[in-house]
């Protein structure tokens, strides 16, 4: 049996979580979340870690190169953000952008997308 | 000269969750203007393109440019008009305000209630005489956070943050991402001023060190930095560095996360009250400042962790000053003072205005230090207790709220009592 200690990052409140795990490895109890997220969190950050990965691309806009924020729109394997990244900089838009827009689906994970976070026109 | 009912100085967060609110509450959208002095209204967020905002707010972890992006919307649906480009020179406390803009030129506004919403900007080399050369590559977090999201430059490869704020940290996982070496997060305090979630999501996802107690005592480097040396200090010794525990680091950049300071100097030119504490206004629970019909929300009345907070804060200065306008705020009986009591650095607001009906009236505060197992209390002058809530864990880095009843300042109303006093009490040693 084995205890872990963790401090929930879904939102600012920040709670710490402390999940028990038997000694197959499987989780045993989980308290100290208060919200349904964070319990999905600690299960998820003992078994495989998952993180939302934030980043910009350039987009070609009437007025110029911009910056356009980019993001996943779920948590993808912790240990695959510097994969991710490496795609992520390989990658342009173009304007017409809306928030929302899909720039690259199945990215990193089936069924995660990266997506703008910003209208260009 | 021009007249308008509403005028909005600062087209951020805190400015367009006011609009929004005035309009909401009754008020006109044609009589609001939003000054904005950047060429796009949605403030710092524009660049904060991490997630965590909007939790509280909207029920789901959006990026900042997602989250200004949904006011913006708000803002443009209702009909609001927003004035980008446009610089306020200054204010007077009978509610003038004189700006430049392109479209413009040089104008000169009379409104009957102003919200002031221009945020803060970051603490610089300037404010902390670090000694030793003044190359390039020493940045505020913020500045290469710009950099970086709005402008695509990558400012340096290996980089040394000085300060633990939540910018320093959010901008340690950015550059880490980007391909940089950050050596290590120097905080002169023994605890991180930044969010717990940050330190876990920013630094120890990526292994790098956060040393407490510690700073940058000398930067090195002629035309660029080469180098910083950082030592431990003595917390007994008013934090000087302890000789003889200097690291030096080889490194190209030096980010500075070291405090936020409101922007007031519109607030100062036009004779307002400022608590030297938040550095913001004075105000009472509606936001209002010392000159009538001028209130402040946001950044620039205090430092907020959360912008979800931010736009509740502006929304409560939105909706009184439309009501000022609209001629139905409830008329003010007396007003009681709010004192800050063992443990608590400061309250805002700074002074409850009590009418004949008073409502709940939130108040929020920073501790001064971090506490284990303590309860956080409101009491009048005379000891009666209004709120008594106990708190397993507090620190400076992590606002606090509390919300008295209506029913409590009723009582307080009748009483006479002139304070009510924020304390903590700390139910065992730290």
């Amino acid at each position: 049996m084995t205890t872990k200690e963790l401090t929930c990052v879904v939102c600012p409140a920040g709670c710490r979580i402390t999940v028990t795990l038997n000694d197959a490895g499987a989780i045993e109890s989980i308290e100290g979340y208060t919200c349904q997220r964070g319990k999905t969190y600690a299960a998820n950050e003992v078994t495989h870690p998952v993180r939302t990965l934030t980043s910009t691309v350039p987009v070609t806009t009437a007025q110029g190169k911009k910056m356009l924020p980019v993001r996943t729109d779920a948590g993808i394997p912790r240990e695959k953000l510097f994969e991710a990244m490496k795609i992520v900089r390989a990658t342009e838009a173009k304007a017409p952008v809306r928030t929302g827009d899909v720039l690259i689906a199945d990215f990193i994970e089936p069924g995660t997308n990266l997506i703008a976070c910003k209208d260009f026109d | 000269m021009a007249e308008h009912k509403l005028v909005i100085i600062g087209g951020g967060p805190a400015g367009l969750s006011a609009a929004v609110a005035a309009v909401d509450a009754g008020l006109a959208p044609e009589d609001i203007l939003v000054l904005e002095r950047d060429s796009e209204p949605g403030g710092i967020l524009n660049q904060c393109i991490h997630a965590g905002f909007g939790l509280h707010r909207f029920g789901e972890e959006l990026t900042g440019p997602e989250y200004s992006g949904r006011y913006i919307a708000m803002a443009r649906e209702r009909g609001i008009p927003i004035l980008c480009n446009a610089m306020v020179l200054s204010l007077t406390d009978d509610r003038r305000v004189t700006f430049v803009s392109p479209e413009t030129g040089y104008t000169t506004i009379q409104a009957e209630a102003v919200i002031l919403a221009m945020g803060c900007r970051e603490r610089t080399r300037g404010a902390l005489s670090i000694p030793g050369t003044r190359p390039s590559g020493v940045y505020t977090a913020g500045c290469a956070q710009r950099y970086i999201n709005i402008e695509g430059y990558m400012p340096g490869h290996r980089v040394v943050i000085l300060g633990s704020g939540d910018i320093g940290l959010i901008m340690a996982r950015r550059m880490t991402l980007e391909g940089a070496k950050v050596l290590a997060v120097c905080e002169i305090m023994p605890y991180s001023g930044g969010l717990a979630r940050n330190i876990v999501q920013c630094l120890d996802d990526f292994g790098i060190p956060l040393k407490l107690s510690h700073t940058v005592v000398q930067i090195h480097g002629r035309d660029r930095v080469e180098g910083v040396t950082v030592a431990a200090v003595d917390e007994a010794n008013g934090r000087r560095p302890i000789p003889g525990t200097e690291e030096y680091f080889a490194c190209d950049t030096l980010l500075l996360s070291v405090g936020l300071i409101p922007e007031n100097e519109l607030t100062r030119g036009a004779g307002i009250d400022l608590d030297r504490m938040t550095n913001g206004a004075s105000v009472n629970q509606f936001r209002e400042t010392s000159a009538p019909g001028v209130y402040a929300c946001g950044n620039v009345l205090h430092v907020h962790d959360l912008v979800d907070y931010v736009s509740e804060e502006a929304d409560t200065a939105g909706r009184a000053a439309a009501a000022r306008i609209l001629g139905n705020a409830a008329p003010v009986v007396r007003s009681v003072k709010l004192t800050t009591g063992h443990g608590v650095r400061y309250t805002v607001p700074e002074r409850i205005d009590l009418a004949e009906e008073p409502e709940d009236v939130r108040i929020f505060f920073r501790v001064s230090d971090v506490y284990k197992k303590v309860r956080l209390v409101i009491e009048t002058g005379t000891g009666e207790i209004l709120v008594n809530r106990a708190k397993s864990a507090v620190a400076p880095g992590e606002m606090e709220s509390l919300t008295i009843p209506a029913s409590k300042l009723a009582q307080v109303l009748r009483s006479g009592e002139e304070e009510i006093l924020v304390k903590l009490t700390e139910t065992e040693g730290r």
